[in-house]
């Protein structure tokens, strides 16, 4: 499990008992408490990566399966090379992602350790 | 939950046999590996989000720190699951141009509204859910009653979305029903109990591309195959009558036409209660939004879906038009084929492999993104609205967290366990799904009632809940089926039961709230309009102030380039 235990938290449990949230002042101190200490912000990886990953490599299966297609493949497809464009799109849509990140890199940086989701996508 | 143009019924009508050989898909190796790696990477993403899971609120709201175009881009992609994909291009194939209502009027108004009139509300109050929304304006009774058919509606349209995942799957790629059902339960279970919402919403992004990458090829050429737009509506013209290619024709009131509605019940059934039913008060939609950074981002979330709202309509209008052109008997008993197999049609006739492989994945990405909304927001109901508040109270964060994730499992379970049932009792199911499509609207009645008078009391929001969802039943169930008033079609039928719902909720609400107690003015803050909690004076993050960021702009936009998407479809 990856949440920590605070070392105060059976004080807290009482504390939470006697006040026991049901008016809008105690949903808000307690999702007020809980956004203090929430994770989300700091540990999530930019998602940017991965789509831009995934379509650049989509996009350069589409571009070489488009570059050997058969006729037969063209003529089902209305005599369009359906396999190079959408490939040309899907590039550049994930390059599109790559450079806005490496433009714009995410506000709060990320732990600099190596992220594992990368070899998903790559 | 709103009215389903796509039951699961209707494919289930021991058709497999017959249909097997015209929509199996060619598919290879390549498209199996494009596939593969789509799996892979929805994996990923579950494991690489699970570090970021600190809190509760991290795995049920994503801590809500996510930016606008993340939350924006996963609120459109949890109504764009592969039932909706399906069902609209269906309902084009039957009822023609008429689609485009679901879009423009019966969707971006109530965007809009979402975002600029109610989100300060449901965002600012620090709210986790929709019903807990209802317990801070109204009372437990009311809290409970719509969390608890919520969550029961969550699962169940999570177990119809598996069932039809696995026919269509079946058709397409002739698995075996169980194999889909266990395959794609398996992955929204693992990614969404690794890492919570985030990865539901990171999956939903990636599928919001991916099923674009898929459409728009195949719209493509389907028009080319029909000779263009122009090619597309002579045909539908000649075949089908003049009213099948515009929006409004045939829609005066007493005039018959096929979609059974005039354009009263479209503008106030459809436009109004149906669709702000769904998109204000559904929770797997709004979920998306609470997960925003602030406010603002809050806010832009549905406006942010809006623009791709508008221009999605075309790519699942195209291929059911197109599918109605070169099956004219299409639906009918004179063809296999039926309205909900028009996609898959069209991708089994046009698509070469690899962009095939991209249309498969698409398409299962869109099925799994559909469940996966649905069991992020039941996880979160069942846990944060009915078990830490009426079961197990006042414990330490982490068995929250904890309780979540066995949640989900149970949840998924259930869903698993759904499709199986419908698998033998298809019609049942669809008596459900249609059942639910109506619990949207009276949720609606009572937060619009609850947001803008203050005199409506605490026991009015329960009992309006209740008389709103009956009289919507009542009318659908007792007079429409047993034709004590006569309505064309399901859809007609929808529209004014949907209108009867709401009116009925808004009478008993303003009749109880005259004869009970009204809320203390002190416990309203921030939850009617005109008042103000303390949680919405904060300041607007840097860069929040530009002109294409202000919601205001934004949300008029999207309702001004919506009507004027309709000037070429209504002459």
């Amino acid at each position: 499990m990856a949440e920590q235990f605070e070392p105060d938290e059976r004080a807290e449990a009482a504390e939470r008992l006697r006040r026991a949230g049901y008016s809008d002042a105690d949903v808000q101190r307690e999702v007020t408490a809980l956004e203090e200490k929430s994770a989300t912000a700091a540990r999530i990886f930019d998602l940017r990566r991965i789509i831009g990953g995934l379509f650049v490599l989509y996009g350069v299966i589409l571009v070489i399966t488009g570059l050997t297609d058969s006729d037969a493949d063209i003529d089902k497809a209305q005599g369009i090379n359906i396999n190079l464009w959408t490939g040309v799109g899907m590039l550049a849509l994930g390059i599109f992602f790559l450079v806005w990140l490496w433009l714009r890199p995410a506000a709060t940086a990320a732990p600099p350790l190596p992220v594992p989701e990368e070899k998903a996508s790559e | 939950m709103r009215p389903p143009t796509y039951l699961a019924s209707d494919l289930a009508t021991e058709r497999a046999p017959l249909l097997a050989a015209e929509l199996r898909l060619p598919t290879n190796w390549l498209d199996y590996t494009i596939l593969g790696i789509y799996f892979v990477v929805v994996l990923g993403i579950g494991f690489a989000a699970r570090r970021s899971v600190k809190t509760s609120l991290d795995f049920f709201l994503s801590g809500r720190s996510l930016p606008a175009w993340i939350t924006g881009l996963a609120f459109i992609s949890a109504n764009l699951a592969a039932t909706e994909i399906l069902g609209m291009a269906a309902n084009s194939a039957q009822y023609g141009a008429y689609t485009v209502h679901w879009y423009w009027i019966g969707a971006i108004p109530a965007m809009v509204f979402l975002g600029l009139v109610m989100m300060p509300f449901y965002y600012g109050s620090k709210v986790r859910s929709v019903p807990e929304f209802l317990l801070l304006r109204f009372d437990k009774a009311a809290h409970l009653l719509s969390s608890l058919l919520f969550a029961f509606a969550a699962i169940l349209i999570a177990g119809v979305n598996l069932y039809a995942l696995a026919i269509v799957v079946e058709a397409l790629l002739g698995w075996p029903q169980w194999v889909a059902i266990v395959v794609a339960g398996f992955f929204v279970l693992a990614y969404i109990t690794l890492g919570g919402l985030s990865s539901a919403i990171y999956n939903e992004v990636l599928q919001f591309f991916v099923i674009l990458a898929a459409l728009i090829p195949l719209s493509v050429l389907g028009l080319k195959r029909v000779n263009g737009w122009d090619g597309l509506s002579d045909s539908l013209t000649k075949t089908h009558g003049d009213d099948f290619v515009t929006a409004w024709g045939g829609t005066g009131i007493g005039s018959d036409n096929p979609l059974g509605a005039n354009w009263l019940t479209i503008v106030l059934g459809l436009g109004f209660v149906l669709s702000f039913g769904y998109w204000t008060t559904n929770f797997a939609e709004v979920q998306r939004a609470l997960s925003a950074k602030n406010l603002s981002a809050a806010q832009r979330t549905p406006l942010i879906a809006a623009y791709p709202k508008i221009f999605i309509v075309f790519l699942v209008m195209i291929p059911g038009l197109v599918a109605a052109v070169l099956v004219p008997k299409i639906g009918t008993s004179g063809s296999d084929l039926q309205y909900n197999d028009a996609i898959p049609y069209l991708m089994s006739q046009l698509l070469p492999n690899g962009v095939l492989g991209i249309a498969v994945t698409g398409l299962l990405a869109a099925f799994m993104a559909g469940m996966a909304a649905n069991v992020s927001s039941f996880n979160t109901v069942f846990t944060t609205d009915i078990w830490a508040k009426y079961v197990v109270r006042g414990r330490e964060d982490g068995y929250y967290v904890r309780f979540g994730r066995l949640i989900t499992a149970i949840g998924v379970a259930a869903s698993v366990g759904t499709a199986f049932l419908a698998s033998s009792f298809s019609n049942i199911m669809s008596y459900l799904q249609t059942l639910f499509s109506f619990f949207n609207v009276p949720m609606f009645v009572v937060f619009i009632v609850g947001m803008f008078w203050k005199r409506a009391s605490m026991k009015s929001g329960f009992w309006g809940l209740l008389a709103g969802t009956t009289a919507a039943m009542i009318n659908y169930f007792v007079l429409y089926k047993r034709d004590i008033i006569s309505i064309p079609s399901d859809q007609g039928a929808n529209f004014v039961s949907a209108i009867a719902g709401f009116v009925a909720g808004a009478v008993v609400m303003v009749a109880v709230s005259l004869f009970t107690a009204p809320k203390p003015e002190k416990d309203l803050q921030g939850l009617v309009y005109g008042t103000r909690s303390p949680g919405m004076a904060e300041p607007p993050a840097a860069g929040d102030d530009a002109w294409y960021r202000k919601p205001a702009l934004l949300g008029w936009g999207a309702v001004i380039l919506a009507a004027a998407c309709y000037i070429p479809f209504s002459f």
